[in-house]
């Protein structure tokens, strides 16, 4: 009886979060792209559908649906068509191990706020999730059988592959400070906000942003999907809601990276003050309300930080990113490493 | 040796090659853009106005005492796409000649004004209409019907050519 509840709790929870998800980081993050470039561009930006052109993405997505499925002859018919599915079911996944608040305390029972929130290897979970990632990005551009998608998919894994260590040696500081891969405990140590972690890793943050703009794609290593070299990239043979599902995970990986950020450097959940400055109780749901909304809020406003970059930034050239990640990043991240060790000891 | 420094890393400074400084610069002026007044034109609300030298769909001109074109063709004879059709006809009146039918084949028209500058009459010229809209191929054909315009409507373009012709 007891293992159903559990089950039927974490169903819901899916369903609220992928919902929210899909709304939002999805929705909003294309709306979000599309009115920030106009501004950026002194335009106006979708203003038609919905007020402020806020219906947009869905009227994006109403037509992608309403377009022929097109699929090449010389494709491979079955990974062509998983290869979507694997990029979007990653970048969703990985909101299983994000908690979005405290816990609340109603009786004597502690709820989580996230689907899976205490898992105790967390970040190693995301890490692993998003190395699986690559995988549809790589299938894609290989089953399409075109020459152009072949690159983007090879460019993409070759990047990927490179980015992870350093993003993954930029970790070690933070789990180093907090000792341990739990998400909900790095967020915890991290309370106040003269407490959060870009204050004791400024060089490691630079580090992890760098590198999870190369790990989702986006410019200035937007390489993948370069178009005047590659045509569209690895889903130049993609049309329709297929297409629309690469596109989807674009942004649902932007808030993704958004909200590991925000978890690892930027405190997570935790408000800027100690909770009892506002007169907000532990576990009262009222906090926890507060908590969500400020996670939110975070995650935005790096949203927001992508799409200007990509609206600032030009591309790099393939062998300035190679040398970026593996002769710069990569050292760096060692250096951040050594540096933080360094620190630990002296302080204690 | 006297070699020019001219590999990108060599013309750089230290600074420069930091990236991240010369980032922020960039980034500086993209947030600064968002401030700035917009280009947009809303457009089917907000109309657009062209001023007499704008060339868009050739009109015949039409005076309160009938058409001013005599059908000669050389509007026909000097378009490069081939859109127009004339068939003259005699009347009694003091221009004995006007077109029976005139067509443009607004399909093939290519804007180019030839017509409007070869017309020795100047009962050919380019009007200010540019949003064109045709369901079939039939209907780009346009008759004399909605070629003739009042000449009240054409004066600016009149007037440009009086003083650019």
């Amino acid at each position: 009886m007891d293992i159903i509840w559990v089950l039927l709790e974490a169903l819901i929870k899916a369903v609220v979060i992928l919902t929210l998800i899909l709304l939002f980081a999805a929705a909003l993050g294309v709306w979000a792209e599309r009115k920030i470039s106009a501004w950026i561009q002194n335009r106006i930006g979708p203003n038609r559908v919905g007020p402020f052109g806020l219906l947009q993405p869905f009227a994006d997505v109403f037509k992608l649906f309403m377009k022929e499925d097109l699929v090449p002859k010389a494709a491979d018919k079955k990974f062509h068509r998983i290869a979507p599915i694997i990029t979007l079911g990653i970048a969703i996944s990985v909101y299983a191990v994000i908690p979005f608040a405290g816990d609340i305390q109603i009786g004597d029972k502690i709820y989580h706020m996230g689907i899976a929130p205490d898992v105790n290897v967390g970040i190693l979970f995301v890490l692993a999730l998003t190395s699986v990632g690559v995988y549809g990005i790589t299938l894609a551009g290989w089953s399409s059988n075109n020459k152009y998608s072949l690159l983007g998919g090879l460019r993409s894994s070759a990047q990927m592959i490179s980015y992870e260590l350093s993003m993954g040696l930029a970790l070690v500081g933070v789990l180093m400070i907090a000792g341990s891969l739990s998400l909900n405990e790095i967020v915890g140590k991290q309370d106040v906000i003269w407490r959060w972690n870009v204050i004791f890793q400024p060089l490691g943050f630079l580090l992890f942003l760098v590198s999870s703009f190369a790990e989702t794609n986006r410019t200035p290593f937007d390489l993948p999907e370069a178009e005047p070299e590659l045509v569209g990239g690895y889903n130049t043979e993609y049309s329709g809601m297929k297409f629309g599902m690469f596109f989807l995970a674009e942004y649902a990986n932007m808030s993704t990276a958004s909200a590991i950020m925000v978890l690892l450097y930027f405190g997570g959940w935790q408000l800027p003050v100690p909770a009892e400055w506002l007169g907000l109780e532990q576990g009262s749901i009222a906090l926890a309300v507060a908590q969500f909304f400020n996670f939110m809020l975070k995650i935005a406003l790096f949203v927001f930080f992508f799409i200007w970059v990509r609206w600032t930034v030009p591309r790099f050239r393939y062998d300035q990113l190679m040398n970026l990640g593996w002769k710069v990043l990569l050292p760096l991240a060692l250096l951040n490493v050594l540096l933080t060790a360094i620190g630990i000891w002296l302080l204690k | 040796m006297n070699i020019r420094k001219n590999t990108e890393a060599e013309r750089l400074n230290f600074w420069e090659k930091l990236y991240i400084p010369e980032i922020a610069k960039g980034m500086g002026l993209t947030f600064r853009q968002m401030f700035k007044p917009k280009f947009t034109r809303q457009y089917p609300e907000e109309v657009w106005i062209p001023t007499g030298s704008y060339r868009g769909r050739p009109v015949l001109v039409n005076e309160d005492d009938g058409e001013r074109c005599v059908a000669c063709g050389l509007c026909s004879r000097v378009c490069p796409a081939l859109a127009i059709e004339v068939q003259a006809a005699e009347t009694e009146r003091d221009k004995e000649r006007y077109p029976e039918k005139f067509e443009i084949n607004m399909l093939r028209c290519i804007y180019c004004g030839f017509c409007e500058e070869v017309c020795p009459e100047e009962a050919i010229v380019m009007s200010k209409d540019y949003d064109l809209v045709f369901t079939s191929q039939e209907e780009a054909i346009l008759g004399k019907d909605k070629l003739l315009v009042n000449i009240s409507k054409l004066q600016d373009r009149l007037e440009f050519l009086r003083q650019y012709k």
